[in-house]
């Protein structure tokens, strides 16, 4: 089956290569060239849009500078275009900078909304600079010489054009499948389940935002050696419209969806342009309605675009490979069995007038499963959530293995050895269970944490892939998914989904597992699956604190049970001992008998 | 600059910056009950402007064509919704729908082109432009986005994208690519304190400020109008009491397009507007909304009436700077927005 991907991926390649050499009319070449650009730019917002969930409208304006650069320096002083493209790198770079650091922390439509204003202010900007010669802007610019071979043919052009977007497919398809490439790719996901990883979510969508920028960029600037002339209304805010809508035409989830997405939409465009007005005696061009009814309805009826559809005529794509063997990674030290791990300290929170976790004070040792239970509204999962930083506590402290957690963000608190689970469950449905657990070892790379960016394009990051990919198997099997391993997570049941969860959780090697509410929509066969498989990382030594309403479940479980109600603590002991006491009884029990 | 110069300057500034205010209240009233960040606004402006332009003018707008066909769409889609509900035993709802999307547009087309060659008084003129224009908005709903109305706020925005678009190209065929304008409402002028002061910036000012009013006393003394703010604050909740989510939409989208195309007749008489040249001044208006985090309706007018002096001061100044000065404003703004919600979780993206 791989082979024969790996056979039309070859044919592709050479139909691309070969096709300068072919008689095929110049008319011809000079479309595959525009459509060569446009695919960078698009695949630079597959890239933005369909895997990191953010989108810009004004990725020609990222076109413009790089062309503007090249033709600057080259006509105006004489400069090499590689000096161009550098300038034109430089300044694109610092504006992603600008604009990301002004909009990425805030939810995803105001970086589109920043980006239709950046793009209308730098076309009015190119239009009124002298230098940039007015609204006529700047021709004369040289050709490229490659080599001491000149590229002012554009036949020469095309070789260098498809050249560059091979190249850019291949580094974004190394990106994807590699440990930053699923932390971008989690992006998309939802409830703070990236950042609970060890993701540091900003700063990755900063980085797709700059590599979709430098595409564009980088197709500028082939545009403006191609073309030899530049004006500003090659850049307006309509091209950067149609960038995204190639991109959702060819499909904004799939790397070849850009090409193909192009393609599409320049002949079409072509079409519309020159022949259809032709064919039916218009008077004014309609591409414009065109696309936008056709837009509005593949949005309505195929979100994903034309490559899904495409797809299905090849063989699936190979799963993951996993190595049979890898170095292990490195863990953390451990505490010893019945060192105190976890102290919560009077901890409070308010919400307005409303106190929802009334100085509860607990502690939970190492080695020991610890149950939080309570009746609905009791405040399990604002302690819960306190203790995960989701929620900054009002008063009162947390303190993990002596070190105080209060304040801290999620990311940090994973480095330090807290893994957890959701309520509701938080995985990437449409990546495999391999890979959803693989996110868990986000910070056990080889590289920094947030980097590793450069040597995944480069594909320099095998030795990691394969020491992260051997230790998200070997959680699978651990607790008892080996076989599932390359399933689609959204295609597994619930009860293995909250497994998924929890081998997730300890890919990030943690020495605490804080598990909220695992047993919730569970059958009573998963439940007691869920029930053996803690009990096995309990006598590995794995500390566990669990919030739970299902009292059988946690009876069966715990060491100690942690009881609230109104936010306060009523009870603390053993399960026997909870049982037997009369607040419990009254609050909890009782409630439960009277309801059922 | 002189006093004198300013004051004339804070003049034009506070007229241009009345109509931002106007388009950005109708963004975030849309986009509060819906998530719809409904760039297409500045289309509907201009079709309001335009066609009482052209009827003005003596010429019939193609304005309603573009009604009978969204009407058109609107009766197949209710008519497919009917029949896949198997509703074909009660024939009154799709009575209604042919009444609403088929009869009502094809009477507005015969008013129009009755009138369009009569000379009319203006007010007139400008109550058959409304009722041309102002429909079409929640037809656009009905097609566009009522069947992905659950979808996430980037796919949406991505759609108003698309509908930005083809309702461009629809002004452009419409229209033609010239632009227009219109006789002023109120043809006096005043002098203030030596300064020249129009009788059309007066009505501007007027009627944007009864606006504000009617939608203060809407949202506040209406059972609709609180519906809509219900809404606006939980979708769900408000869904579980009753309120659904495709009228709430329908809703807002009658309001807004009937304030754009307010604003498009009150600036036709000032400025000639074209085709395509909407977009640019909604976009103002987006300005001031995101300065009032696309959620408050008073810090969205303050920004827009912000926009509106900033354009007009630096059309002093570098008058060809102006549109790259004002849409670089964007970048502060935003600063600020997200040093002021740094400490806050956005899960808008949940829904």
């Amino acid at each position: 089956m791989a082979n024969v991907n790996r056979k039309l991926l070859l044919a592709f390649v050479a139909v691309v290569g070969l096709l300068p050499l072919l008689p095929v009319p110049d008319f011809w070449i000079s479309l595959l060239n525009y459509i060569g650009l446009a695919s960078l730019v698009a695949l630079g917002l597959v890239l933005l849009t369909g895997v990191g969930g953010l989108t810009s409208f004004g990725q020609a304006a990222f076109v413009g500078i790089g062309a503007y650069s090249t033709a600057y320096l080259s006509t105006a002083h004489a400069l090499s275009p590689w000096l161009g493209l550098l300038l034109g790198l430089a300044i694109t770079v610092t504006a992603v900078l600008i604009i990301g650091a002004v909009t990425l922390s805030m939810s995803g439509h105001y970086l589109a909304l920043a980006t239709i204003a950046w793009a209308l202010a730098l076309y009015y900007l190119f239009g009124t600079l002298g230098i940039l010669g007015y609204h006529d802007g700047l021709s004369g610019i040289p050709a490229l010489e490659l080599l001491g071979v000149s590229l002012a043919d554009g036949r020469a052009m095309y070789c260098l054009i498809w050249l560059l977007v091979l190249l850019a497919v291949f580094a974004a398809r190394n990106l994807l499948d590699s440990r930053p490439g699923r932390a971008i790719r989690a992006l998309k996901g939802r409830g703070g389940m990236a950042e609970a990883m060890g993701v540091n979510t900003v700063w990755l969508k900063m980085v797709v935002f700059v590599l979709a920028a430098v595409l564009a960029c980088l197709s500028g600037w082939l545009y403006a050696h191609l073309q030899r002339t530049v004006s500003p209304s090659s850049f307006g805010l309509n091209y950067g419209i149609e960038y995204l809508f190639m991109a959702v035409i060819g499909g904004v989830g799939h790397v070849w969806g850009a090409i193909l997405g192009a393609t599409v939409f320049t002949l079409a465009k072509e079409f519309l342009r020159g022949q259809l007005p032709a064919l039916l005696r218009l008077e004014v061009s309609i591409e414009m309605i065109v696309f936008g009814v056709l837009m509005v309805l593949l949005l309505q009826y195929a979100r994903n675009g034309l490559w899904p559809l495409l797809r299905r005529f090849f063989p699936a794509a190979p799963p993951v490979r996993v190595p049979a063997e890898a170095p292990a990674l490195p863990k953390r030290d451990k505490p010893a069995a019945g060192e105190p791990l976890l102290s919560v300290r009077a901890l409070r929170k308010e919400f307005g007038g409303l106190t929802a976790v009334d100085n509860v004070d607990f502690e939970l040792r190492a080695g020991e499963i610890v149950g939080l239970i309570g009746p609905n509204g009791a405040g399990k999962s604002t302690t819960f959530n306190m203790i995960t930083g989701v929620q900054t506590a009002t008063s009162g402290s947390v303190h993990f293995r002596g070190e105080q957690l209060t304040g801290l963000s999620a990311r940090q608190i994973v480095r330090r050895g807290i893994g957890r689970t959701f309520q509701h469950v938080q995985l990437l449905p449409e990546m495999s269970a391999l890979e959803n657990v693989a996110l868990g070892a986000h910070l056990r790379g080889d590289y920094r944490p947030q980097g590793g960016v450069l040597a995944s394009i480069l594909r320099l990051n095998r030795a990691e892939e394969a020491k992260l990919l051997r230790e998200a198997a070997r959680q699978l099997e651990r607790v008892g998914l080996k076989d599932c391993m390359h399933q689609e997570a959204g295609s597994l049941a619930l009860g293995q989904q909250r497994l998924l969860e929890i081998a997730r959780a300890l890919c990030t090697d943690p020495t605490l597992l804080l598990l909220d509410e695992p047993a919730a929509g569970l059958r009573y066969r998963e439940k007691q699956a869920l029930a053996e498989l803690l009990r096995s990382l309990k006598a590995e030594g794995m500390s566990v604190l669990i919030v739970e309403h299902d009292m059988d479940f946690v009876m069966n479980l715990t060491d100690r049970l942690v009881v609230m109600e109104f936010g306060r603590k009523i009870a603390e002991g053993s399960p026997d001992e909870v049982q037997r006491n009369p607040a419990v009884l009254e609050a909890y029990l009782g409630a439960v008998e009277e309801a059922s | 600059m002189d006093w004198q110069v300013a004051g004339f300057l804070s003049i034009d500034g506070i007229t241009s910056g009345a109509i931002y205010a106007l388009l950005a209240l109708a963004l975030v009233l849309v986009f509060s009950v819906t998530r719809i960040i409904l760039v297409p606004l500045g289309e509907l402006m201009v079709f309001g402007g335009l066609t009482l332009a052209l009827l003005e003018h003596g010429r019939m707008p193609a304005t309603t064509w573009l009604l009978l066909g969204l009407g058109a769409l609107c009766f197949l889609q209710e008519a497919i919704a009917a029949w896949r509900h198997g509703a074909a035993r009660s024939a009154r709802p799709l009575l209604i729908a042919g009444l609403k999307f088929l009869l009502f547009p094809l009477l507005m087309h015969l008013l129009l082109s009755w009138a369009a060659p009569r000379e009319l008084p203006v007010a007139l003129d400008m109550a058959l432009t409304a009722l041309a224009v102002v429909p079409m908005a929640p037809m656009i709903y009905r097609i566009g986005f009522q069947p992905v109305a659950g979808a996430s706020p980037l796919v949406l925005l991505i759609i108003a994208v698309a509908v930005h678009f083809a309702l461009t190209g629809l002004g452009l065929v419409m229209f033609g690519p010239e632009g227009w304008s219109a006789k002023p409402i109120w043809d006096a002028s005043f002098e203030l304190a030596g300064l020249p002061l129009s009788g059309q910036s007066i009505v501007v000012w007027v009627s944007t400020l009864l606006l504000m009013l009617a939608l203060y006393l809407y949202f506040n003394r209406t059972l609709s109008g609180k519906a809509l703010r219900a809404v606006a604050v939980n979708r769900l909740g408000a869904r579980l009491i009753g309120v659904g989510t495709a009228q709430s939409g329908r809703l807002a989208f009658t309001l807004a397009g009937a304030i754009v195309t307010v604003c498009g007749m009150l600036s036709v008489p000032i400025t000639a507007l074209t085709y395509d040249g909407g977009f640019v001044i909604a976009l103002k208006g987006f300005i001031g909304a995101i300065i009032g985090g696309l959620v408050g309706y008073p810090l969205a007018a303050a920004g827009a009436l912000l926009v509106g002096l900033l354009e007009a001061f630096s059309s002093f100044w570098a008058s060809s700077h102006k549109e790259v000065i004002v849409f670089t404003l964007v970048l502060p703004v935003l600063l600020w927005r997200s040093l002021a919600t740094r400490h806050q979780h956005h899960d808008d993206e949940e829904e």
